[in-house]
């Protein structure tokens, strides 16, 4: 038994799989390619996908950032960073612009990452479809005709039942103009980050055995109606109460009081922030 | 401040480890893992089963690390796993070779070699024993002492069975080799379809992502590396009349030690295929069923289009170990997939194959416990929204005059008082 005889945990040809997916899912942006997703240490839906993700890229010289809901110090963040220092040894950051390789469930983060960076989103439903059709083989022929007009239905439902189009966090996107694909449970405030962003985007779904991405320069387009355009969470008039920064996703924090604060949700932002070492807050 | 406890995750985490192995040695004992794969064989061949991977001692220390949680045994197994290149594929093998400790035939009194019971719970009363509680490893040794005298004297007063059927020779330990299969007589009856053997290359589930439809060989991986529960539930309720199903029977059952080997890899390099040359592996013990289950069959003749006969088809369930539930199970499975049919859930392949897994049930079920503060924060945003327009005023101009329901509120029904 030698857990630890890989560099990353897998074996080659594993890590080679998942790089050829990924390099299949650059290749057509916003396409779900399957892979051959193994079992890992962490459970199925804790990141799995992500972190194979990971494994398969990361170099000796990389500089791993893990945030699991915008913090470092997130009970999964710190175990999946732990695995991937044990199994590879690589320098691991909390600061997102030391870092080569971001791996993240539920947040891009605040800081607008550069070209010499990857961001991996964990995703634990990546198909865009399945609450209109549960059948994987029937949203596999929805994709290749760009039927998605189940998609929008869903929207319009949402807009006469509940006066709004917005769908919660993982509001779905098309990408580069054909494929629509689910943004991770990413907050719709994170999806313009997604937009022609520098740094490559890779989405791994673990259990669903799916690898995504948004390269580069690459239109993403919040799916929207022209009277009821696409909205992000409104933070207006509210500020962070470490900080002082405004324009970013805050986490509402229940006082002893009773009463509502607001706190960075980006912590590593917050913390430079309060330091005076980071740029400006980078929301939308 | 109770979101902000999750957060300092390293120190909450450290001492969460610290009271898991607290726990596990907080009685001051600890297990040898020789005693959990001598004691705990039904545990091993379940978990074995579940991670397909084939090691008595790998499986017995990840039921100890899980202090006997087979769902956590069979993760441990499965990451273990995924460190392991894959190198070889076995041959196809043919189960007629198989060394049988336990055959038996629901389908037919009187089988071509005979009904063997080997070892199983089946005929025992299930009765606590009070005193396993006081059994040593001495009381042990005795029994099988006296175990090995008695068959010794049995077997020199039958004589030696050199004279026996020659094609299948019962061994010392009284198992068989090479039996014939139940279901060949129905075959050569032509009352069951006798179909060639399918050698194609299977797919490999754990090396592609399944689609749909999956095929047949994918659907018999899905359904070995099945939670024995999942399985069980699901085969019994196809059972029970969830789906157009008759009911079927046990052709045979067998557990035994089946050989394996690997095609020799220059041999495969050189396109040369020849047993011959393959390499021995040694035997796994498997469990396998062949149902039988009647089924109508097409127009018995073309004088009479309008008629049906009944037949018999095929269900068929392996895994490994002795583990027979779940393989009965997986054969009544194995024939509703054959038979696609929208309105029963056990004889839909999406339906099926997507949850018998115990790796990810569990995983995307215990993922809930994880913070999920951040989409929350999203829905609450989103419900409040909503609210505020329902109640008037505070909605804005696109909102105006919409009037939105509670999401998913409760209506009153028709009963409620």
């Amino acid at each position: 038994m030698s857990v630890d005889a890989n560099f990353a945990f897998l074996d080659e040809g594993s890590k080679r799989e998942i790089r050829r997916a990924a390099l299949k899912a650059v290749a057509i942006p916003g396409y779900q390619v399957p892979f051959a997703s193994r079992e890992m240490p962490i459970a199925r839906g804790w990141g799995t996908g992500g972190l194979q993700l990971t494994l398969a890229l990361i170099g000796r010289d990389d500089v791993l950032k893990v945030i699991d809901q915008g913090s470092d110090e997130s009970v999964n963040a710190v175990n999946i960073k732990a695995l991937v220092q044990a199994t590879t040894g690589v320098a691991t950051c909390e600061d997102t612009g030391e870092a080569t390789l971001v791996q993240s469930r539920h947040r891009i983060p605040e800081r607008p990452l550069r070209r010499n960076q990857i961001l991996v989103l964990q995703v634990p439903i990546p198909e865009p479809l399945r609450r209109v059709e549960p059948r994987e083989s029937v949203t596999k022929r929805l994709h290749a005709e760009a039927d998605y007009a189940g998609a929008y239905l869903q929207l319009f439902e949402r807009i006469v039942r509940h006066g709004d189009a917005s769908a919660g966090a993982d509001h779905p996107v098309r990408v580069d103009g054909r494929y629509v694909m689910a943004p991770s449970p990413v907050p719709r405030f994170d999806n313009p980050k997604l937009h022609r962003a520098e740094a490559l985007v890779l989405l791994g779904a673990g259990r669903e055995k799916k690898i995504y991405a948004v390269p580069p320069h690459t239109d993403v387009a919040s799916l929207a109606f022209d009277d009821h355009p696409f909205r992000v969470e409104d933070v207006a008039g509210r500020a962070c109460a470490a900080c002082g920064a405004t324009g970013v996703f805050l986490d509402e924090v229940e006082g002893d009081d009773g009463t509502a604060t607001f706190l960075c949700n980006d912590t590593a932002e917050c913390r430079a922030r309060r330091v005076g070492a980071a740029p400006s807050g980078g929301g939308p | 401040m109770g979101y902000v406890a999750v957060k300092g995750g390293r120190d909450a985490i450290v001492a969460s480890q610290a009271r898991l192995t607290y726990e596990r040695l907080a009685e001051g004992r600890v297990l040898d893992v020789a005693d959990v794969r001598a004691g705990l064989r039904g545990a091993i061949d379940q978990v074995m089963s579940e991670a397909s991977l084939y090691d008595e001692d790998v499986a017995a220390l990840a039921l100890k690390q899980a202090e006997g949680s087979p769902e956590e045994a069979v993760f441990l197994l499965r990451a273990f796993r995924s460190t392991l290149p894959r190198l070889h594929h076995t041959r196809t093998a043919d189960t007629r070779p198989m060394h049988v400790e336990r055959r038996i035939s629901a389908t037919f009194k009187d089988v071509p070699g005979g009904q063997l019971l080997g070892a199983s719970y089946d005929y025992v009363h299930r009765l606590l024993d009070p005193d396993l509680r006081f059994e040593t490893d001495a009381d042990a040794r005795a029994w099988l002492a006296r175990w090995r005298a008695e068959a010794e004297a049995a077997a020199s007063a039958v004589g030696t069975p050199e004279g026996g059927d020659a094609e299948a020779g019962e061994g010392p330990d009284g198992a068989s080799d090479a039996l014939p299969k139940v279901l060949d007589y129905l075959r050569t009856e032509g009352l069951m379809e006798a179909r060639a053997d399918d050698d194609r290359a299977p797919g490999d589930v754990t090396k592609a992502a399944l689609s749909f439809p999956a095929g047949r060989s994918r659907r018999l991986q899905v359904l070995t590396r099945g939670q024995t529960g999942v399985v069980t539930a699901l085969g019994y309720a196809s059972l029970r009349g969830f789906g157009p199903m008759l009911h079927p029977t046990v052709g045979e059952l067998r557990v035994g030690r089946q050989p394996l080997s690997v095609p020799d890899p220059d041999a495969v390099a050189d396109q040369i295929d020849d047993p011959e040359e393959d390499h021995y592996l040694g035997t796994v013990r498997l469990t396998e069923v062949e149902t039988v289950v009647p089924v109508a069959v097409s127009a018995a003749g073309p004088q009479d289009a309008e008629r049906t006969a009944l037949g018999f088809d095929l269900g068929y369930g392996a895994c490994f170990g002795r583990n027979e539930t779940k393989a009965i199970a997986m054969s009544l499975l194995d024939q509703t997939l054959e038979h696609p049919d929208p309105r029963a859930p056990t004889h839909d392949e999406e339906f099926v194959l997507l949850h018998v897994d115990a790796v990810e049930a569990s995983g995307f079920i215990s993922h809930l416990k994880l913070p999920h503060y951040v989409t929350f924060q999203s829905e609450l945003d989103a419900v409040r929204r909503t609210r505020a327009a329902a109640l008037g005023g505070a909605g804005d101009a696109d909102d105006a005059g919409v009037a939105g329901d509670a999401p998913d509120a409760p209506t009153d029904g028709e009963g409620t008082p």
